[in-house]
């Protein structure tokens, strides 16, 4: 369990963030220059902070009101930074076991290096990897050192989307095995789709909410952050029925059930969906002999005229949000008001396969 | 070859180069790690006084050393009758005489080196439990393996060849203070002694020239070591 109360001021910039987050991915999220990497220092104890607490377990590594300050190296905190800040003058063994004390525990190494696929690269220096390796190492450095709780600071941004695809399973794997909290920068929503459990939003120093994926994912202000093309709802359910001649898998959600690309996941998988904004459709009445595979019942509870062409309207569908861009006239015509009770059209091949939900069984 | 003296002179000349380097490394290590990391007042003044032995005549750093660690002298008087240590006259005086000189250019590129470590690195080494200690110890020390290396040869050079401040502070008393560059300005002096200095002058070459070679040889392993 980590509780974050941290103010603090730098030159004009100001950071008021609190939030907690228990085992598990919490998600950080935010433009850049919001204070995100600001506050994983605070946490780590690389920037003065003005006030505040920071506790983990209960055990507290800073609180301004009882004068605690533990230096950074009595933090336990693991961080896998942007850079990677990998020592150029030891191999990759001894990188990822310099957290680990005087004796090493050759065991952890080998369990470790076995995880993130490194025994191959064990005596390599770190030059010699690749950018994905190389963020590996940093990431099993990070968790050798034991800490009580891990912070990255957007460990994928600097590699590209193939390797990005390649290095988050391991980030899973080790977020189901970790079993500590371990806070997320990111700013984009496929990794927090797939990552986290709960997201913290700052903006320009302050959290602009705060809560689980699927609450804070669905509001439309993010949309700002996300970019409108990227912007939408998350929905959770659980697979139901698989298609497998079609490709398709099933979820039922309890508005009802979406059919999406399968992603592999068995029966009854807890699973999480992004539905982006600019993929729904609205319709005032069921449609018929249409080639779209879904349309979901849902009610219109907000219509909010955004910049230019667009108006995003927002849905409940089965107390999960449901968001949906239209154009000014499509808004006009469908003569839609707050309250209407509309169908969500959305094609199954727009959609990207669910992603298994962390924590929940397989 | 060389005569009893000579040699006398030359084991004089690496013994004192020696404990000169003893004296001056921890020093110039710390000093070095101050200038380059840390802001305090009195940093100008530090860099100044560190450098002075660089700019000021060798015979008023000499004279300086006389006065201060002198029989006489404000230290020296008090080392003598608290611990007994006399450096005044003594082949350790030579030590300590060729140890401030060499202190400004060991000084310099140990500076240069700790200011190229980059901090960042260190930030993670404390992430990982390291103390402050342990993070100089085993990061930012190994790399600045390279200006740690360039500022012990330059100092031995210097120390070996040191001859103002010397024999202003410790005066050439053969076997004791008389170096091999004062054992080669007393052969000067002397007509019809120039084969001897002559030879002295070819060995003291031959000991740079072998200094600078290891230093490149120990150099170039530490880059493959790195970038292996």
């Amino acid at each position: 369990m980590l509780e974050v109360d941290i103010h603090l001021r730098q030159g004009d910039f100001r950071l008021d963030a609190a939030f907690a987050g228990s085992d598990g991915v919490t998600a950080l999220f935010g433009r850049s220059g919001a204070g995100k990497t600001t506050l994983l220092n605070a946490i780590a104890g690389l920037v003065r902070v003005d006030s505040g607490a920071v506790t983990v377990d209960g055990v507290a590594l800073y609180d301004s009101v009882r004068g605690i300050d533990l230096p950074v190296h009595r933090r336990r905190v693991g961080y896998v930074f942007q850079d990677t800040r990998l020592f150029p003058h030891l191999t990759v063994a001894r990188n990822m076991t310099y957290g680990a004390g005087r004796r090493p525990d050759r065991q952890a190494l080998a369990h470790m290096a076995s995880l993130l696929d490194l025994e191959a690269h064990l005596t390599r220096r770190p030059d010699n990897l690749s950018g994905g390796e190389r963020q590996r190492v940093a990431i099993g450095r990070a968790m050798l050192s034991r800490p009580r709780v891990l912070l990255m600071d957007e460990p994928l941004t600097a590699l590209d989307v193939a390797l990005r695809a390649e290095i988050l399973p391991y980030i899973e794997r080790l977020r189901d095995e970790a079993g500590i909290a371990i806070v997320y920068v990111s700013h984009t929503v496929e990794e927090v789709t797939r990552l986290a459990e709960r997201v913290v939003f700052l903006d320009a120093g302050q959290v602009a909410a705060a809560g689980t994926v699927d609450d804070v994912m669905g509001q439309p202000d993010l949309m700002a952050v996300t970019g409108r093309s990227a912007g939408g709802a998350i929905l959770q359910g659980v697979i139901d029925e698989i298609d497998a001649d079609a490709g398709l898998a099933r979820i039922a959600m309890p508005g009802g059930t979406v059919w999406a690309p399968d992603g592999g996941w068995p029966r009854g998988t807890t699973v999480r969906l992004r539905l982006r904004a600019r993929d729904v459709a609205l319709a005032r009445a069921a449609p018929q002999g249409t080639s779209i595979a879904n349309a979901l019942p849902a009610t219109v509870m907000a219509i909010e005229a955004g910049e230019g062409a667009v108006v995003t309207v927002r849905l409940t569908f089965g107390a999960q949000t449901v968001l949906a861009h239209l154009t000014r006239p499509a808004v006009a015509a469908l003569e839609l008001a707050e309250g209407h009770q509309v169908w969500a059209l959305v094609d199954a091949v727009a959609l990207d396969p669910p992603v298994r939900l962390s924590g929940a069984p397989a | 070859m060389l005569t009893p003296a000579e040699w006398q002179a030359v084991g004089l000349s690496l013994q004192v180069a020696a404990l000169a380097l003893v004296i001056v490394l921890p020093l110039a290590v710390a000093v070095a790690w101050l200038l380059a990391r840390k802001r305090f007042p009195g940093k100008v003044l530090v860099d100044a006084l560190v450098h002075l032995p660089l700019v000021m005549p060798p015979v008023v750093t000499g004279y300086l050393l006389l006065v201060l660690l002198g029989r006489q002298g404000v230290v020296g008087q008090f080392l003598d009758e608290t611990f007994g240590i006399v450096f005044a006259f003594r082949w350790t005086g030579a030590a300590v005489a060729a140890g401030v000189m060499a202190l400004p250019l060991v000084v310099r590129p140990l500076r240069l080196a700790f200011e190229s470590v980059d901090p960042r690195l260190e930030q993670a080494a404390a992430t990982l439990g390291a103390s402050p200690l342990r993070v100089f110890l085993t990061v930012t020390l190994p790399l600045a393996m390279p200006g740690l290396i360039a500022g012990v040869i330059l100092g031995f050079a210097k120390s070996l060849g040191e001859f103002g401040a010397t024999i202003t502070f410790v005066s050439s008393i053969p076997g004791e203070t008389r170096t091999l560059s004062l054992a080669i300005q007393t052969l000067l002096e002397i007509p019809g002694r120039e084969d001897a200095a002559l030879r002295l002058t070819l060995i003291a070459v031959a000991i740079s020239v072998a200094a600078l070679v290891a230093s490149e040889l120990v150099v170039r392993r530490l880059r493959r070591d790195v970038h292996a």
